[in-house]
């Protein structure tokens, strides 16, 4: 009897561990042990004569009792584990007796299977109970395990974010850092395009201006000599004691004098218009007499570009208003503006030039205004004109119809920046496609 | 005596041509026309090309250019064509090839070389 309650025993116990995968590894070994034991020795112990084999199940029973009533593993399983007790007691007794006192035993049968059965019941009862205990065990631990699984998963899910938090931060960091350099490699490439965009135009301009400079010179040199030879007469005539011819030599001095004066100057200007553009931004505001500038741009501008297309040929018009004034602002850049502009539509009438139209004029006319506000400038030509959808593109930084390499595109984004920004003026453009266009500067007027 | 007609766009050029020559204007062994423009010098021609001995031409000039004006002078609209020099401020090789192709006789840059000039209007 005592083997069949300790394999109850340790079979139940075995379904207890088996819920805890940590205890099943530390007790499962001995309770199959012991299983294996009680079911060995039960089917000895039946054929059996032999006092310790039929007796041995009671003292494995209390063996396990004592091995597991205390042990702290399995508390959850005490009044199960316990219950065995009576059953156990009662059995080792009715087995005593029946084995030492058989007669008494056999006279009292009754009351041994009543306590017996009672014990049973008891157990039976306990063992139910305990198997919903279990049931409830295992499915709160399968609760935990899969709240486990998902905490886990979450904790998973959360370090692959926190992983790519950080990439991308990093990658975010690096990216910031690239852009950065970017910014910093095309300011840097911003200045040395606004540079050679000031160089580019000053050697487009050079030619226009030793042609300039030229035209002066020759007066200058061949007035400067002519008197030579004048005053040489002037001195014989005097000596020669006839002074009406003196007197007319006297005044031809004069007046080539004066030409000499005069043309001096205009090469005197020429070459500081030409200072000025190359030295670029230097800042200092004045007050400029507009149409002697306008004036000087659109020829310098006109010679550039025969400098480049000597068969080039196109009629300036010039109509400049008596009452423009001064304005105020920075010599330079206002004349860059100017010569970038009449350089364009020199440009457009080339363009047209080649295009071969029969009985084309091609011409650039030059106006200039004032009223009580502004002064403007008016730069028309009649060349091929802007085409309308990329009208709103032509004052965008490196905007150019022109083929690569011949424009920079930078041109009219600098004219507008220097208008607009640097001297509070604006700049208006209307054209019709292929039939010519017009860019209007307005600038405040100095007070 | 040999009447040359001056074409350039510079009003000054006026002065200077006449005060050079001079002593050749006093003597009457030159005179002058002038015309500021390819048109006008056209314009002058066709009323007096018998007249012309020589024209001095500047090649740039605004509207119609020097070679332009070469290019019709010596093409055929007169019989004979008069004698043309042309002159320029840009001593580019382009210039002077295209000018001596259209025909032209002489061929100055700026500043002007009045002795040379005076030589080359005495051989013709």
């Amino acid at each position: 009897m005592g083997y069949v309650i300790s394999l109850i025993f340790a079979f139940r116990l075995r379904k207890f561990i088996a819920i805890e995968p940590e205890l099943e590894k530390k007790w499962d070994l001995i309770l199959i042990r012991v299983m294996v034991a009680c079911v060995i020795l039960f089917i000895v112990s039946q054929n059996s004569r032999f006092f310790p084999v039929i007796l041995g199940g009671y003292a494995l029973l209390g063996w396990l009792f004592w091995k597991f009533y205390n042990a702290p593993d399995f508390i959850g399983l005490r009044s199960m584990i316990f219950s065995c007790a009576p059953v156990g007691v009662i059995g080792f007794f009715s087995d005593t007796t029946r084995l030492i006192f058989k007669s008494f035993y056999e006279n009292n049968n009754e009351y041994f299977i009543l306590a017996m059965v009672a014990g049973w019941v008891w157990l039976i009862s306990s063992l139910i109970n305990s198997r919903k205990q279990l049931r409830a065990l295992k499915s709160e631990r399968e609760l935990r395990q899969s709240q486990e699984k998902e905490n886990k998963l979450i904790a998973a899910r959360k370090a692959v974010l926190e992983l790519l938090v950080q990439e991308r931060t990093s990658e975010l960091k690096e990216q910031n850092d690239k852009l950065k350099e970017t910014l910093e490699e095309l300011h840097a490439a911003q200045v040395q395009l606004i540079h050679s965009e000031k160089m580019a135009s000053l050697g487009e301009l050079t030619a226009g201006i030793a042609h300039e400079i030229q035209n002066p010179l020759n007066f200058v040199n061949n007035f400067a000599e002519l008197n030579g030879e004048l005053v040489d007469e002037l001195l014989d005539a005097i000596e020669q004691n006839d002074f009406k011819e003196a007197e007319t030599l006297a005044l031809a001095i004069r007046d080539n004098e004066q030409k000499v004066a005069h043309h001096g100057k205009r090469a005197d200007s020429i070459v500081k218009s030409m200072l000025q553009h190359s030295r670029g931004s230097g800042n200092a505001r004045e007050s400029i007499h507009l149409n002697p500038l306008a004036e000087e741009c659109i020829r310098l501008s006109y010679h550039g570009m025969r400098a480049k297309e000597k068969a080039f040929n196109a009629k300036m018009e010039l109509i400049l208003g008596d009452n423009v004034g001064l304005v105020e602002g920075v010599p330079g850049d206002i004349s860059r503006v100017l010569l970038n502009i009449c350089t364009n539509a020199f440009y457009a009438v080339l363009q047209r030039v080649r295009k071969g139209e029969k009985d084309y004029q091609p011409t650039v006319w030059l106006q200039t205004g004032a009223d009580n506000e502004h002064v403007w400038i008016k730069i028309r030509d009649n060349g091929t004109g802007i085409p309308a959808d990329v009208m709103d593109k032509i004052f965008q930084p490196f905007f150019t119809t022109k083929p690569t390499g011949e424009g920079t595109g930078l041109g009219l984004s600098m004219s507008f920046e220097i208008i607009t920004k640097g001297h509070g003026g604006t700049i208006d453009v209307e054209s019709k496609d292929g039939e010519g266009a017009a860019f209007t500067i307005k600038l405040p007027v100095s007070k | 005596m040999k009447h040359i007609l001056v074409v350039d766009d510079e009003a000054d050029v006026r002065d200077l041509f006449e005060q050079r020559f001079r002593k050749e204007v006093k003597s009457g062994s030159v005179s002058f026309a002038f015309a500021l423009n390819a048109d006008a010098a056209m314009d002058y021609l066709v009323e007096n090309v018998k007249a012309v001995s020589l024209i001095f031409s500047d090649i740039n000039m605004p509207g119609k250019s020097g070679l332009d004006l070469l290019s019709k002078v010596k093409k055929g609209f007169f019989d004979p064509p008069p004698v043309m020099m042309m002159i320029t401020a840009y001593g580019d090789d382009e210039n002077y090839r295209k000018a001596i192709s259209l025909g032209a006789d002489d061929f100055f840059t700026k500043p002007i070389d009045f002795l040379k000039l005076k030589e080359r209007i005495n051989n013709f």
